[in-house]
């Protein structure tokens, strides 16, 4: 019936599975599936490509990872959301620990105490940096963070519209309003000017309608955001004020909780976690304690045994699906924990100096990147604002041709905006951290400066 | 037994480093320079001060406080805890996918864009299904996914997306829970005397109204719905489209496909069917098969083989829009695809054979200890009740401690909810009849201490890290975040309510 090279995953023999069905009581493994009427079987083999044995399945993926041009071969100055920080070494060895691995969703917690106390000092640690009271023990991504935070205001406010600023992330404002299209959420756009929120619109857009007012810090074209404004004007209104931040961004930059955020939210890849062409990733999600209730997603709580023992268990799942089905505050079950862990690990070993170092590192070499491109001749940068990493160049020639170019010389020189917004389609998404080096970022220059001379 | 009870911020010692970074290579590099003063941070983040080495041991510590696959029997229902190939680790961690960055142009990741439209074809093809979206994040996204897509298609053809969504009482918590999300009421329907759908009561809420019904197959009593076809048919009647909870997947690979019995949509759980691991809770991935019809609908973007270029297409003007920022969780979709191609055709019928027979055996050898509320073969997990040992003062909770010190995780108890006492049972089809021996053995031997040793199960766990924990209490005084200082925790002994665990 099988092949051989299909089997190592399957350990019983021909003889077992004769004894088993004659524990049973059946004469054959058809009788078993009888319920299944016969117009619904397939009849036939699956239409699928063949199986492979272990080396030659090895080949053909590494054939396929060879064709991408990746940052382990290339300098990569691409952000927009996803980053390329050092990942230390020691997180893959911990993550491959197969008792965290192949562990799932802490049900017993008797069982998983290791991922249950790991899951505690991750939310403690997103609460420091963010500058928040409670922090969930993650969601799928930075975009269904800030989709579900939406959610949350909406629950919390009973108000409907949502204002978001145009200077977030256009990738996540479209999971915004995927998610927002059920309950029939209105959402408000506010424009930018010269790269951060045009706040005179903002308060024109915000009005006892709504529900909540996001953005994000640094925003999607890398620059520092006045939160202390927005938070007032969402705070006039009776509106939840939500921020999208980098983690790393907040080693050295105000915590949003200290801005008068309600909830801060984010996407935490850039912690430990590889690029992973898009996935898996971390959304992170903390709010005031006084929203506790209203969470979504899982939340590990400290508690005692029966001996007095110090324990840790999920908590305040009367908010959860498997709880409240339909009135639950979220529909989310699976997250991302091992993503979280891998975040735990690297904020561990970062610490209080390392994470600041990673951050002042950044911020450095993109400040000089920009300087040394923006000398480029016809080269020059798009906005004026403040900026962290990530800044956004203007370009004589389009981008599309001038990033060819550059990849040739194993440059993947940034994000044609293009693609965001029409109106800046002469414009590069540059993003800088800690692994580039000043070689990197000269060579870069000098690359730009030849193709566009 | 004495555990190891540190955190990791109670190991920090002031100037104690674990990181290894370079020296700056820049000229300017005081943020207080670089950056306005308003924006900067006064109070440093207090995260722990820890050696390099600290970390390697208190993270392997933790790991030894969790039962995991590759250590435990794991027979936790409906969640399809099977083995995780050490190979889809390796192929996910291939430079050329880990290192990849979401935005790079399409031109430069012609491979990964393959392994993605192949991927989708594989799945469109195992379930029947004429497209297959990669990108929701895990099961519950699926559902959302999949439900906003029968929202769009009924506003496109009718200019109303209807009212309701029908979902089965033994469903998973996430699927009302989505239905919810995606502005539906739910209604509820019976399960009749075999524990499948009641005909009847579905025909009485069938009508104009409802946009959906969702059903799980087989249902989440391992019982394959005999009545499929007809249940497609009367709600096609309507009008109503069908979405399959495709968590159970596991039991149906080449025997017979969603599509073919009038599914219109289903997800698939990756983390379950297709061998990546479940990570202590996630990332997953939950793509979801659509027919031909919904395809106008599906997630933006589309990855795309046209000609002989692959690329990512954004033009469809009736997509519901995007779930995650990117395009899906790419490292879960290496792992599966490494599985589909590691098994092909006859390897995953295998797959479901024996996931069947290690049920139905399991269940042949646990019927005369425990009470079994529908008969008949299961399909790929098997449903008992512990009524009778509740009456001897054991509850299934009880039953589930006490595995944990005979060597094993739980089933996963108290669902499905419409049974008394529940013990969802799924062995998969990676273990072997000797492992299956030994948990059929303690379960037995369990059902004995029941009636003649009943204090034994009652004081279980006594082998694990911590003893049977105090949810009332993390809950009366939620405690979410360490803090410096005395324990946060009030030390005192207290009476342990019993934990409810439920299926995914």
């Amino acid at each position: 019936m099988q092949e051989s090279g299909t089997m190592h995953y399957l350990p019983n023999t021909a003889a077992q599975r004769a004894e088993m069905l004659r524990t049973i009581g059946v004469s054959d493994a058809e009788a078993l599936i009888e319920r299944i009427p016969a117009k619904a079987r397939l009849g036939r083999d699956l239409d699928i490509l063949p199986a492979l044995a272990e080396a030659e399945l090895v080949a053909h993926i590494r054939g396929l990872a060879e064709r991408n041009a990746h940052a382990a071969d290339y300098a990569c100055f691409l952000g927009g959301g996803a980053y390329d920080h050092y990942v230390p070494s020691v997180i893959n060895h911990l993550l491959l620990r197969s008792e965290f691995f192949t562990a799932y969703t802490p049900y017993q917690p008797e069982a998983s105490q290791g991922t249950l106390r790991s899951i505690y000092e991750y939310q403690t640690m997103i609460c420091e940096l963010t500058g928040m009271d409670v922090s969930n023990a993650s969601i799928y991504d930075g975009g269904s963070a800030l989709a579900e935070a939406a959610l949350m205001a909406h629950g919390v406010t009973e108000r409907e519209q949502i204002v978001v600023s145009r200077a977030v992330s256009p990738l996540a404002r479209q999971v915004v309003a995927t998610y927002c299209a059920g309950p029939r959420l209105p959402i408000k756009s506010v424009p930018w000017v010269d790269g951060v929120t045009d706040l005179d619109a903002l308060r024109k857009a915000v009005s006892d309608k709504t529900a909540a007012v996001m953005v994000q810090y640094p925003n999607f074209f890398g620059c520092l955001e006045d939160l202390d404004a927005a938070a007032a004007v969402a705070r006039e209104r009776g509106a939840l004020f939500v921020v999208a931040v980098d983690p790393i961004a907040l080693a050295v930059l105000r915590p949003p909780g200290e801005a008068g955020a309600d909830i801060v939210v984010g996407e935490g890849q850039g912690l430990g976690n590889h690029l992973a062409f898009g996935g898996p990733y971390l959304g992170f999600f903390s709010c005031g304690k006084e929203l506790i209730r209203r969470m979504p997603g899982r939340l590990v709580g400290a508690t005692v045994d029966r001996d007095g023992q110090r324990g840790f268990v999920l908590t305040l799942q009367t908010r959860e699906q498997h709880i409240r089905r339909e009135k639950a505050t979220s529909n989310i079950c699976t997250n991302v924990a091992l993503v979280a862990l891998a975040a735990t690990i690297y904020l561990a070993l970062m610490g209080k100096e390392g994470l600041r170092k990673v951050a002042t590192l950044s911020t450095a070499k993109a400040h000089y990147a920009a300087e040394a491109l923006g000398r480029v001749p016809g080269v020059s940068r798009r906005f004026d604002a403040p900026f962290f990493k990530e800044f956004v160049l203007r370009l004589p020639k389009p981008p599309d041709r001038l990033l060819r170019a550059l990849r040739k010389r194993k440059i993947l020189g940034g994000i044609a905006l293009g693609q965001f917004d029409r109106n800046l389609r002469d414009c590069l998404l540059v993003a800088v951290t800690e692994a580039r080096t000043r070689t990197e970022i000269d060579a870069y220059a000098e690359a730009l400066a030849g193709v566009v001379g | 037994m004495s555990a190891y009870d540190k955190l990791i911020f109670e190991l920090s010692v002031p100037g104690r480093v674990g990181y290894s970074l370079p020296e700056a290579d820049v000229p300017e590099t005081d943020a207080a320079r670089l950056l306005p003063a308003a924006h900067l941070r006064v109070r440093p983040a207090a995260l722990p001060e820890v050696s390099e080495f600290d970390v390697v041991r208190h993270y392997t510590r933790l790991s030894r406080m969790n039962y995991g696959v590759d250590t435990h029997f794991y027979p936790l229902g409906s969640c399809t805890m099977k083995y995780n190939p050490k190979l889809n680790e390796d192929m996910a961690r291939l430079p050329g996918f880990a290192r990849l960055h979401p935005l790079t142009p399409d031109d430069a990741t012609q491979g990964a864009l393959q392994l993605m439209v192949t991927l989708a074809d594989q799945l469109a093809e195992i379930v029947g299904m004429d497209a297959v979206s990669l990108q929701p994040a895990a099961g519950a996204q699926g559902e959302l996914v999949g439900v906003l897509m029968i929202r769009a298609y009924h506003l496109d053809r009718e200019g109303s997306p209807r009212k309701n969504v029908l979902v089965p009482d033994s469903a998973h918590g996430t699927n009302p829970a989505s239905t919810a999300i995606a502005g539906y009421q739910t209604t509820q329907l019976k399960s009749d005397a075999n524990g499948e759908v009641d005909l009847l009561d579905l025909e009485r809420n069938l009508d104009e109204d409802v946009a959906a019904f969702m059903i799980t197959v087989p249902n989440t009593l391992g019982l394959f719905e005999s009545k499929i076809l007809e249940i497609t048919e009367m709600c096609h009647a309507k009008g109503t489209q069908v979405y399959m909870d495709g968590a159970n997947l596991n039991a149906l690979l080449g025997i017979t496909r969603p599509g073919d019995l009038g599914v219109d949509v289903v997800h698939m759980n990756l983390h379950k069917t297709f061998t990546t691991p479940h990570g202590g809770g996630g990332p997953g991935a939950g793509p979801v098969g659509v027919k031909a019809h919904l395809t106008p609908f599906l997630p933006v973007p589309v990855p795309t083989l046209e000609g002989d270029r692959y690329r990512i297409d954004w033009k469809r003007p009736k997509s519901i829009g995007k779930l995650q920022a990117f395009w899906g969780n790419f490292g879960m979709l290496a792992r599966a695809y490494t599985y589909v191609r590691t098994m092909g055709p006859h390897g995953l019928r295998a797959v479901s054979d024996n996931a069947i027979l290690n049920a139905n055996y399991i269940k042949a050898r646990l019927q005369a200890d425990y009470d079994l509320p529908y008969l008949g073969h299961c399909m790929h997990e098997v449903v008992f009740s512990a009524r009778r040992q509740k009456r001897l003062g054991v509850a299934a909770t009880d039953i589930a401690k006490r595995l944990l010190d005979l060597g094993f995780y739980a089933p996963s108890i108290y669902f499905p909810l419409i049974v008394e006492e529940a013990l969802m049972i799924e062995p998969t089809e990676t273990e072997s009849k000797e492992t299956i021996d030994e948990f059929c053995n303690a379960m037995v031997q369990i059902a004995r201490e029941a009636e003649t040793a009943r204090e034994t199960v009652l004081a279980a766990p006594v082998t694990t890290p911590v003893r049977r924990l105090d949810q009332t209490l993390a809950a009366r005084q939620p405690n979410l975040r360490w803090t410096r200082g005395p324990s946060p925790v009030p030390s005192r002994p207290s009476t342990a309510s019993p934990g409810r665990s439920v299926a995914s």
